[in-house]
């Protein structure tokens, strides 16, 4: 599918290319793996190529609130190839904290002219949780208070993804006693945003969304809590690669016993997997390989991107598993087995029908038995 | 036979019946306790999954074979117990299947193997002694040496547990026998051993019945903890590592650890104990929040088809008193009408 595209877009593409500093090969090699990660059917990386190659980049506007930057780090080092340079060139990253060169009255500058110049048309990510208690004081940058920022930011965006666990739903942040607030972006706003949450969360599942975003002019599927169905849609434990050992009842029961050193299943040491809803199990980390997510290498899930049990329940705590309802193989509590074939029943009528007309006969004769010494008794 | 004969016949069959009846009151028996030290397992459907950890590992204790019910035969999947099959895991569907222990709308598990009956029909029924029930375990056993194929567990057992392997050529009973040859080396049923999340607990019945009791006062979603494996009285140590506790023993992982637990929450059930008084009582008790009917398992009265049976046996039969009468009583009518056709009997004529 490459091959035929690149034919049409030899020119585009090695512009940008050029642009990126990457070879073209490399350029169309991030194209395939994003349409991957979302999940779209062969071909969409040439629609991804196409909206990537084009110059207007989107203004994208970062912001940070009560977060400790493992999201923006873990996204640096997403490293299909350059994928950095990727998304700092294919979006125009306006304002962010970390990575921005400006400081002080620049950075804010930096912001205000951004949103001004792509009114309505820049997309605003959100990274940590926004404190509401007491007014939301608890947080302030350039001396605006968290809440009012994400408000002036979010009331001209075109769209608003919430990046990490924090943004999402409160986050680490949040803990009970959550002396501060911390609440999540959407419920700050009163609306639906999308939230790629995860602590922090696997960095492909935010550039696929962005990209989708890039590419369709939307955003993608998401469920009732914002989450983008491609990443979200399943739990953990469903495509989990020590799921057959649950199935088989090979448990894990503590660090470094048997069953932990031959990689047994994780239930028992309070994997919550199975209650759990995110891909970690079918797409690699930060690209590290794919026996680097917490279950492959030894450590049960804590749930880090569901809310009410990443940093909410004890992270050996025995998981409440979701979606068991009994799949169609399971049998039902009375299984007809057997069948009752028509040479069967027949048979079976014949031998009915011989027993009957024997059973008849048998009768005939009793009776004709008595009366035969009748006449005899009479001689 | 004319009226009085009749009459003569009856009066005397009737008073042999009676004499049978009164000389043996003391064959009437009672249902049979349980024995003190008896093991069986608490089954709470509330608490399974389906995750059939319970089904595989059984099959692998006992060396049982895979069993195919789909075209694709990769899964072990039997629709009920069987002769290859001791024990299964079984779903309860209904409507949309949108919440868990729920009868209408709802699904629920149930697990399905042997009952361990304290008064096991099998056991009355059996001719030869092959299917005993153990005097300190109370585990109902199988000896196939000494079976003789007459199925009448088959037919006795209310549940319908025993299966006869119809398609061996030297067929025999297969059932649930508690792992009993595993007990020797300190282990336990599989079936519990392995189950995530104590929905298959192992134990003595007693120790078991307290538990099922905790968890039927518990208000639903009330914060608990859930014990798995071996549930052992507290005053019970467990047996497991060397003296000072760390031994090697303890870190065998999987295969044996006998004080497990965990914090959950305590579900819906029904206020019922099914197995606390069914039949006279069965060594496996049952916790679910759907009816026991729907899930397959039959109400039945707190007496034991076997101490009915075996009263009404011992009584016609006690001390052979009964048919001897009877024999006598159906002798004097037989001679009573002998008619001599011959001239020598013309006195009686």
């Amino acid at each position: 599918m490459i091959e035929t595209y690149i034919d049409e877009t030899t020119e585009a593409a090695a512009t940008v290319a050029g642009r990126l500093r990457i070879d073209r090969r490399e350029f169309l090699q991030f194209c395939a793996a994003t349409a991957a990660t979302l999940g779209l059917p062969t071909g969409a990386e040439a629609a991804i190529a196409k909206a990537v190659e084009k110059a207007q980049r989107p203004s994208v506007i970062w912001l940070h609130f009560q977060e400790c930057t493992g999201c923006s780090e873990s996204l640096l080092r997403a490293e299909h190839p350059t994928l950095e340079k990727l998304i700092l060139d294919v979006i125009s990253l306006d304002y962010h904290e970390t990575l921005m060169a400006a400081a002080g009255h620049q950075a804010e500058a930096a912001r205000k002219s951004a949103m001004k110049a792509n009114k309505g048309k820049y997309i605003l990510v959100v990274e940590g949780a926004i404190p509401v208690a007491q007014d939301g004081i608890f947080c302030k940058i350039g001396g605006h208070k968290a809440i009012d920022m994400l408000k002036e930011c979010a009331a001209d965006a075109a769209a608003v993804i919430a990046m990490g666990s924090c943004a999402s739903w409160g986050g680490m942040p949040s803990t009970d006693p959550n002396p501060t607030g911390s609440s999540g972006v959407a419920d700050v706003l009163g609306k639906p945003v999308v939230t790629i949450p995860g602590c922090p969360p696997n960095p492909y599942n935010f550039l696929a969304t962005a990209v989708h975003f890039l590419t369709f002019g939307k955003l993608p599927e998401i469920d009732q809590l914002g989450r983008p169905k491609f990443a979200y849609g399943r739990i953990i434990h469903e495509h989990c690669e020590r799921r057959a050992h649950f199935d088989a009842g090979r448990f894990a029961l503590e660090f470094g016993d048997e069953g932990h050193r031959k990689g047994y299943c994780l239930y028992k040491l309070g994997c919550k997997g199975p209650e759990t809803y995110a891909n970690c199990s079918t797409i690699g980390f930060g690209d590290v390989g794919e026996s680097n997510w917490p279950v492959a290498c030894g450590h049960p899930c804590i749930g880090c991107s569901e809310k009410g049990v990443g940093f909410t329940k004890p992270i050996h705590m025995t998981a409440q598993l979701k979606g068991m309802s009994p799949p169609a193989s399971y049998p039902g509590v009375v299984e007809q087995q057997g069948k009752t074939s028509f040479v069967s029943a027949a048979a079976l009528a014949a031998i009915a029908g011989a027993a009957a007309g024997g059973a008849a006969m048998l009768a005939k004769n009793l009776g004709k038995q008595d009366d035969v010494p009748a006449p005899k008794k009479g001689e | 036979m004319d009226r009085r004969t009749f009459f003569k016949a009856s009066l005397a069959g009737g008073t042999a019946l009676a004499a049978g009846a009164a000389s043996c009151p003391a064959q009437a028996r009672e249902t049979h306790p349980m024995p003190p030290e008896a093991v069986g397992l608490l089954f709470d459907s509330v608490l399974c999954v389906g995750c059939k950890a319970c089904v595989a590992a059984c099959k692998q204790a006992n060396g049982m074979p895979m069993e195919f019910s789909t075209k694709d035969q990769y899964w072990d999947t039997p629709l009920d117990i069987s002769g290859k099959t001791l024990n299964v895991i079984k779903a309860y569907r209904n409507g949309n299947m949108e919440a868990k222990d729920r009868e209408e709308n709802g699904f629920a598990f149930i697990k399905k193997s042997c009952m361990h009956c304290v008064d096991p029909s099998c056991v009355s029924a059996c001719p030869v002694s092959a299917m005993q029930k153990d005097a300190k375990t109370g585990v109902v056993t199988y000896d196939k040496d000494a079976c003789i194929g007459c199925r009448y567990c088959v037919a006795a057992c209310p549940f319908g547990v025993p299966r006869f392997t119809y398609d061996s050529p030297t067929p025999q009973i297969s059932k649930c026998q508690l792992c009993i040859h595993r007990h020797k080396d300190g282990k336990y049923a599989a079936c519990a051993e392995v189950c995530p999340t104590g929905a298959t607990l192992y134990g003595k019945v007693s120790v078991l019945r307290e538990e099922a009791k905790r968890r039927l006062a518990l208000k639903p979603g009330e914060k608990t903890e859930f014990p798995r494996g071996h549930l052992r009285a507290a005053e019970e140590k467990a047996l497991r590592g060397a003296p000072e506790g760390k031994g090697e023993q303890r870190r065998q992982g999987w295969q044996d650890d006998g004080a497990q637990r965990y914090p959950g929450v305590a579900g819906q059930y029904l206020q019922h104990v099914y197995g606390e008084k069914e039949f006279g009582g069965t060594q496996m008790l049952m916790l679910s929040g759907v009816s026991f009917q729907k899930l397959g398992y039959p109400d039945l009265p707190p007496r034991s088809d076997a101490a009915t049976s075996e009263t009404l046996q011992h009584t016609l039969y006690g001390g052979l008193i009964a048919p001897i009468a009877v024999l006598g009583a159906l002798t004097f009518i037989a001679r009573r009408n002998v008619k001599h056709e011959d001239g020598e009997g013309g006195q009686n004529g």
